[in-house]
């Protein structure tokens, strides 16, 4: 039986359809959640995906962070469901303090939109482990509020324990601390990426297909089990 | 009838690209000896009946957890009686 990854679409979401794709492309079967819904339809791991959830209204990802699929979702993360939050996803993991930190303006005050080099410096989460430690990879980058911040006691902490999951290379495009692209929380089981992997995975329509990596590892946490 | 008044400002560590864009603004067209500018939100929110006890408390928790980030953010609220 394949693995079932759920999607989950709020209104305003942008990149559900890519992240289903990716994870069909990787080899599983992607479900489709509603943001009004709690039932998680047995999915074994879920995806918040980019777009402009609630219409960035307030914050980006704050009222997303109380839709009803995120009762559910908040419960099983932190029980050890793998779960990936990209772009707005991210946002929304932070505002739900599943991931510390916040995603503020980008210092430039424009909206960017480039393909990104990273480094994958943590290759031990749900979502990183068919990386290899220290490959480089690119995959696109667009976003207006990408700014990772957080304290500098949290900065260190993360950094010290390994949980900065993927770093900018050659330019930090919004301003981030630490130039943090993305990041995973304790357990190794939720990861935030402020880049979009699910645009990566076909040679037609991405840069490169390094985003797939993303989907695999997470298929494969499964398979080993 | 009362009406709360809730004010957002991102904390002082925090960089405020907004601010600091609107600072030049303010600049090229005159104003002197401006120091800083940081830019927030105000929530205005009209209500039936007093503003008291546990409905004060949940205004409080709302505004710290809905209508600002603790991570980012400070807020300040204000109940402002029979002002409609």
């Amino acid at each position: 039986m394949s693995v079932r990854v759920g999607v989950v679409t709020f209104p305003g979401s942008l990149d559900d359809r890519d992240a289903a794709r990716a994870v069909r492309i990787a080899g599983g079967e992607a479900v489709a959640l509603w943001h009004g819904d709690d039932d998680l339809k047995q999915v074994d791991a879920v995806i918040l995906p980019g777009g402009f959830s609630y219409g960035d209204y307030l914050r980006c990802g704050a009222i997303a962070r109380f839709a009803p699929v995120m009762h559910s979702l908040i419960e099983r993360a932190n029980t050890g469901m793998p779960l990936l939050g990209i772009c707005n996803g991210f946002q929304i993991l932070c505002e739900s303090h599943l991931l510390p930190g916040a995603l503020t303006r980008n210092d430039s005050l424009h909206f960017m939109c480039r393909d990104q080099r990273l480094r994958i410096e943590n290759t031990s989460s749900a979502w990183t482990s068919d990386f290899i430690s220290g490959q480089e990879i690119v995959i696109p980058l667009k976003n207006g509020e990408g700014g990772y911040v957080a304290d500098d006691r949290t900065l260190d902490a993360l950094e010290a324990e390994g949980r900065v999951v993927a770093r900018y290379l050659d330019v930090n495009p919004n301003g981030s601390r630490r130039d943090i692209a993305g990041i995973t929380n304790e357990r190794g089981n939720v990861v935030g990426l402020m880049p979009h992997p699910e645009h990566a995975v076909e040679s037609l329509t991405g840069p490169t297909t390094d985003g797939i990596g993303f989907f695999t590892s997470v298929l494969k946490s499964f398979v080993s089990l | 009838m009362a009406r709360v008044v809730v004010d957002v400002m991102l904390k002082p560590e925090i960089l405020d690209p907004q601010g600091r864009a609107v600072e030049g603004s303010l600049r090229r067209l005159g104003l002197t000896g401006v120091n800083d500018v940081r830019q927030g939100k105000q929530f205005v929110i009209d209500l039936d009946g007093v503003v008291e006890g546990a409905r004060l408390e949940l205004l409080e928790t709302l505004a710290a957890e809905l209508l600002s980030n603790p991570v980012i953010e400070d807020y300040k609220l204000q109940v402002i009686e029979d002002s409609v």
